[in-house]
């Protein structure tokens, strides 16, 4: 067994305190997985901003006879074996079976029809601004192209995941800054003056945790009248959320306070005349941003999960919107996911999303703590 | 020690307090009430109720007083045993409770003591054996099991199994079990059925103890009090062991009171989906319903099991770390 020795890194005093911005990135950068996840949700981000140039159809467009039609096969070669160096799928019928009332899709070999860049088909207006039918990718427009299957409905899959990434990637960012105000506020209240303010603040989280997530998330979530309209459901899903994030925030920034609050940089500045809210924004603040930094990423995914329990529970966002967690909701039971398994699918653009959040939070983690082991 | 544990106790008094309020007001929360959601129901299906029925039932369960007293009531008469009644199921609420609650304490037991077997040894081996293989492919299955909601996980165990093997494995009893009397092959019948909801909801909770594990185990290998011990000639094993082990299952033991009714929490959308019979889905059902006695009592029982698992938590860590001050 070798002996580990403890490695810190090199860094001048001084450079830390001018840089820290910087610092972190170069060390982040250096976290080759957490790079990987920032590209993913990069990605994913810039996904939302386009999403109607992404989808490859209208998403709320009910395909006929197209009712939980499987993923459309791509195909390189045809019927004679030909190769193609365009992809290409075949025009999609249903039958009725008799048997067993499930529609039975056949492939027509006869004609294949390339999968090109940049096709027009729907309709869609880009930031909500340009009104435009150019899709990232599709079939030219007389047949419908579903490369993830349908719903029950007879609608592309493919195109509701996009535009529901609009939801439930958001959600997690609103929540997050609700859970900073109120965490920011709070520890900070907390730690900065102390005494018998910081018991009873303490003591305040103390309890609001002690109630188990998710039953709470459940019954604020179940209270939310039928009648509200979407946005309205929407920002309050947001609320309930960040009911649990702010918790760990404040705790975080309350610690910080604390330990910050005897440095002799704060002396100097209250020395000096500062005033309270200045030495706050403009001395402890900026020491502890990368802490609240980590916690806000490691919150995301957190909201991003619950947001999709709570949909698929019928207790979340409902249907005419569009979200993960209200996709999932037609994925009840088993027998429904035996008979149609794509409807699955949008899970596995949680757990992408999920994941990548977690791995870039683990990065910043390493990158913002100088006293941390480069692991 | 008595002192602080004194202050324990009386803090949790409060907490329990201000707990159930929250509780009542979460319960009160959605306007209308159980009683005014079946009048609307009743009228929509033509049907004529009687308004002075309507008001006697509402002077009986007291829907007609203020909430503070409304509130007043629900406590007291809980300190007798009875915790209200269950307008959705048509039964009161304890026998409901004691119907589900035992099978619900048992199964997160059992996850509870999987999570443990699983993790901890699993955490001491990623950290002993730093970027090992081992290492690795435990730290991307970690990050894969927070990643996936459990739901989803419970729907695709179902579907592998009912693929592979053409069983269903909802349940937690083949039906011919269910009504029977209890026997040894109903046990074995209890067990073939437990794994699946224990892995299901385990799996979040071992990544997440792991990585504790595997980050204040790696904090403590590279102490000074590592190489006085090793240079000692104390075994690799023993030193492991004796050591930083302690202090890695420090951060466990802070937490375990409050695990228990987590697992709870998590077992509420995978019972769902796995169809078990737990307090879970009672709860959302008692929730989408409006039946307030029920739903509240649920969330008060397990948010008064949170308030003690602490403080049993705060109890072991005490005695397990004497650096721990009283306060």
């Amino acid at each position: 067994m070798r002996v580990r020795l403890r490695r810190r890194r090199a860094v001048p005093e001084e450079r830390k305190s001018r840089s820290h911005r910087q610092l972190i990135w170069r060390q982040f950068k250096r976290h080759r997985p957490a790079l990987v996840g920032f590209s993913i949700l990069i990605f994913m981000y810039t996904a939302i901003l386009f999403a109607g140039f992404v989808a490859p159809n209208d998403p709320t467009k009910r395909f006929s006879g197209r009712r939980y039609c499987p993923p459309q096969k791509v195909h390189f070669f045809d019927a004679e074996g030909r190769f193609h160096f365009w992809p290409f799928v075949y025009r999609v019928s249903g039958e009725l079976n008799r048997t067993t009332y499930q529609y039975d899709y056949v492939e027509d070999t006869s004609e294949p029809h390339p999968i090109r860049l940049f096709v027009r088909g729907a309709e869609y207006k880009l930031f909500g601004l340009f009104t435009t039918n150019v899709h990232l990718f599709g079939v030219a427009e007389d047949i419908s192209y579903l490369p993830l299957g349908s719903d029950q409905l007879g609608r592309c899959l493919l195109s509701r995941i996009v535009f529901g990434s609009r939801i439930s990637l958001t959600i997690g960012f609103m929540g997050t800054f609700i859970s900073l105000f109120v965490g920011l506020v709070l520890g900070g209240v907390s730690g900065y003056y102390g005494g018998l303010t910081d018991t009873i603040i303490q003591r305040f989280t103390e309890i609001v945790r002690s109630i188990p997530t998710i039953p709470l998330w459940m019954a604020l979530s179940a209270a939310l009248p039928q009648e509200w309209s979407t946005v309205a459901t929407f920002f309050a899903l947001v609320a309930i959320l960040s009911l649990l994030s702010w918790t760990n925030l404040a705790r975080v920034v309350r610690g910080k306070f604390i330990s910050l609050r005897e440095e002799d940089f704060v002396m100097a500045a209250k020395a000096y005349g500062a005033s309270e809210p200045r030495i706050i924004a403009f001395h402890m603040v900026p020491n502890f941003m990368s802490y609240v930094l980590v916690s806000l990423t490691l919150s995301i995914p957190a909201m991003i999960l619950g947001e999709t329990a709570l949909s698929f529970l019928g207790i979340g966002l409902r249907p005419p919107v569009i979200s993960w967690g209200v996709l999932l909701q037609q994925a009840q039971s088993f027998q429904t996911v035996a008979l149609y398994p794509w409807l699955l699918v949008p899970s596995l653009f949680v757990v992408i999303a999920v994941l990548a959040f977690n791995i870039v939070g683990d990065g910043l983690r390493d990158a913002a703590d100088p006293h941390s082991i480069r692991r | 020690m008595a002192t602080y544990l004194a202050g324990r106790v009386i803090y949790a008094i409060v907490a329990i307090f201000i707990i159930s309020v929250i509780s009542f007001i979460l319960i009160q929360a959605p306007p209308g009430d159980y009683l005014t959601a079946q009048v609307t129901r009743l009228q929509g299906s033509g049907l004529k109720l009687d308004e002075a029925q309507l008001e006697n039932l509402k002077a009986q369960y007291g829907l007609d007083k203020p909430l503070h007293v409304q509130y007043f009531r629900w406590v007291g008469q809980m300190f007798r045993g009875n915790f209200g009644y269950s307008f959705y199921y048509r039964f009161s609420v304890v026998y409901l409770l004691a119907a589900y609650m035992p099978f619900t304490i048992i199964l997160a037991l059992i996850t509870l003591a999987f999570i443990y077997i699983v993790s901890i040894p699993i955490g001491i081996i990623s950290a002993v054996k730093q970027y090992s293989v081992l290492d690795y492919v435990f730290t991307i299955l970690g990050f894969i099991g927070l990643a996936i909601p459990n739901f989803v996980l419970a729907l695709v165990v179902m579907y592998f199994f009912y693929k592979t093997f053409g069983i269903s494995i909802g349940g937690l009893f083949s039906r011919e079990y269910v009504d029977a009397a209890w026997s040894l092959a109903k046990f074995g019948d209890l067990v073939r059925h437990l794994w699946a909801p224990v892995i299901v909801v385990g799996v979040a909770g071992t990544a997440g103890i792991i990585r504790v594990i595997r980050a204040t185990m790696l904090d403590e290998l590279g102490r000074d009090y590592m190489q006085v011990a090793r240079a000692k000639g104390l075994s690799e094993f023993k030193l492991i062991m004796k050591y930083p082990v302690r202090v890695a299952l420090n951060p466990i033991l802070s937490t375990i009171g409050w695990q228990l009714p987590n697992i709870i929490g998590y077992f509420v959308i995978a019972g769902i989906v796995l169809n078990l019979p737990i307090i879970g889905p009672v709860l959302l059902n008692a929730l989408t319903a409006q039946d307030m006695y029920l739903a509240g009592a649920i969330i008060l029982l397990l948010s008064v099991m949170t308030v003690i698992g602490t403080i049993v938590s705060d109890i072991f860590l005490a005695m397990a770390d004497p650096r721990i001050r009283y306060y």
